[in-house]
């Protein structure tokens, strides 16, 4: 691969390289240890190191914290309502509640890298909100499948929505992070709910976006999950 | 969507509160000009400005290179894998179609931003399409590989229109690697946090399929 653009890729002083020097090393606080810490899995020989942070100004700061605190929400939700789910019994199918029983539990570790990030960056975390997933729970099994879909569908477009007005980039890592889990969690249950795509077949709605995510911005995600908050 | 750029398509629907990226470096530059002088910082921005383009260019072109790899790929899996058929040929084929679509909108967007998109490579899948069950187990490799590419890439890059576009494609990634985990009976989601990958991890990976 003599002329490839690989070859020429890989010649190339790597990006991050020439960030930190645009950058001179900045130190900052590093809010994706934090969250790297929080995976409990230190191979790091196949991982991007993270690049020493930019210098963060205060209001950028504070707008980091804001999408934070707006991440943290809807994962303290998406992790309530699993809770709930697996507690009601609902779910009969070993299959699906393995499924359910690790979603549920991802979205507890998001829930708690992400107040331990806003704590690190100095911030107040948000509080847990009170819910209303009852009447859900009451539809039954599909009903039950389908807002899990929809909230991780929901979940991914809302990372996706908030990614461009991360400053710093240790926060903009670990969200980026979170969100490809969120859209797998969203397709696997696309998928388990028979949903088509092209509009035909087994495996339709899989990739509801076509080729391309959507991002959503945050008033249109918090009117979505209303219905769910008591 | 093939031929729209999606520079220009995805700022509709990301909200990105009035800032760019370029604006704050600027912004953080002059901050640094403030403190040492006006006539100190702008080599600075200037170095700065231009590291930038280039950075997002070569990030564009890497990711390129990556979706080339997938949608060759799937191309020739569906012709010659042999026992593909109902939904697994049909997600190979929807699969092969969004790499393809991802392949145009990053061209598009390498040369909106003035660079050239570098040409496909030579690829040689070696016994990936020998069966169904190697077929599969090289898409997770390659799907996986990419979620980690894009999430390794995605802070690197300087301008919010490009991170939004980088978004939009690792967000498909990301359904694509937990299908085809789905269809192999393995956990879709297996991590909690998705690990990002350098890219001279990534090149490591690929490099076996690359043959020029």
């Amino acid at each position: 691969m003599t002329d490839s653009a690989l070859r020429e890729l890989a010649d190339d002083p790597s990006s991050r390289k020439r960030f930190l020097k645009m950058m001179g090393g900045a130190g900052a606080v590093s809010a994706f240890g934090v969250l790297l810490a929080a995976c409990g899995d230190d191979d790091d020989k196949d991982t991007a190191s993270t690049p020493a942070a930019a210098s963060t100004s205060a209001e950028d700061m504070k707008g980091d914290l804001h999408i934070l605190n707006y991440a943290l929400t809807l994962e303290y939700l998406e992790a309530e309502f699993y809770k709930q789910v697996i507690d009601s019994g609902i779910v009969k199918d070993p299959k699906v509640g393995s499924i359910a029983k690790q979603f549920g539990e991802t979205e507890q570790a998001h829930v708690e890298a992400l107040i331990a990030t806003v704590k690190k960056l100095g911030g107040t975390p948000a509080t847990k909100p009170k819910t209303k997933f009852q009447p859900t729970l009451d539809k039954g099994l599909m009903a039950v499948l389908e807002t899990a879909a929809d909230v991780e569908n929901l979940g991914a477009a809302a990372y996706l929505g908030a990614a461009g007005g991360i400053k710093n980039r240790d926060v903009l890592a670990a969200a980026l992070s979170i969100h490809s889990v969120e859209a797998r969690h969203a397709a696997a249950l696309n998928q388990l709910l028979g949903r088509g795509f092209g509009g035909k077949g087994g495996l339709s709605g899989t990739l509801p976006d076509g080729a391309f995510g959507k991002g959503m911005d945050e008033a249109s995600v918090l009117k979505a999950v209303q219905p769910f908050l008591a | 969507m093939a031929s729209s750029p999606l520079v220009a398509a995805q700022p509709v629907t990301i909200d990105i509160k009035g800032t760019t990226r370029e604006a704050f470096l600027v912004r953080a530059t002059l901050a640094a000009g403030a403190t040492y002088g006006a006539l100190s910082a702008t080599p600075y921005i200037t170095r700065a400005l231009a590291q930038d383009s280039g950075g997002d260019v070569d990030i564009l072109n890497y990711a390129l290179t990556l979706e080339y790899l997938e949608n060759e790929f799937y191309a020739l899996a569906v012709k010659q894998v042999k026992g593909l058929s109902g939904d697994v040929l049909k997600l190979a084929k929807e699969l092969r179609d969004n790499e393809a679509e991802h392949v145009d909108a990053l061209a598009a967007t390498v040369k909106k931003l003035g660079g050239t998109p570098v040409k496909k490579p030579g690829f040689d899948f070696g016994g990936a399409f020998a069966s169904r069950t190697a077929f599969l187990q090289t898409a997770n490799v390659l799907e996986d590989a990419g979620v980690s590419a894009y999430n390794g890439a995605g802070p690197l890059i300087k301008s919010v229109d490009v991170l939004a576009a980088a978004g939009s494609i690792v967000q498909v990634e990301a359904r694509h690697a937990a299908l085809i985990r789905l269809v192999r009976s393995k956990p879709p989601a297996p991590l909690a946090f998705d690990k990002p990958a350098s890219k001279a991890a990534i090149l490591k990976k690929v490099t076996p399929f690359i043959t020029s």
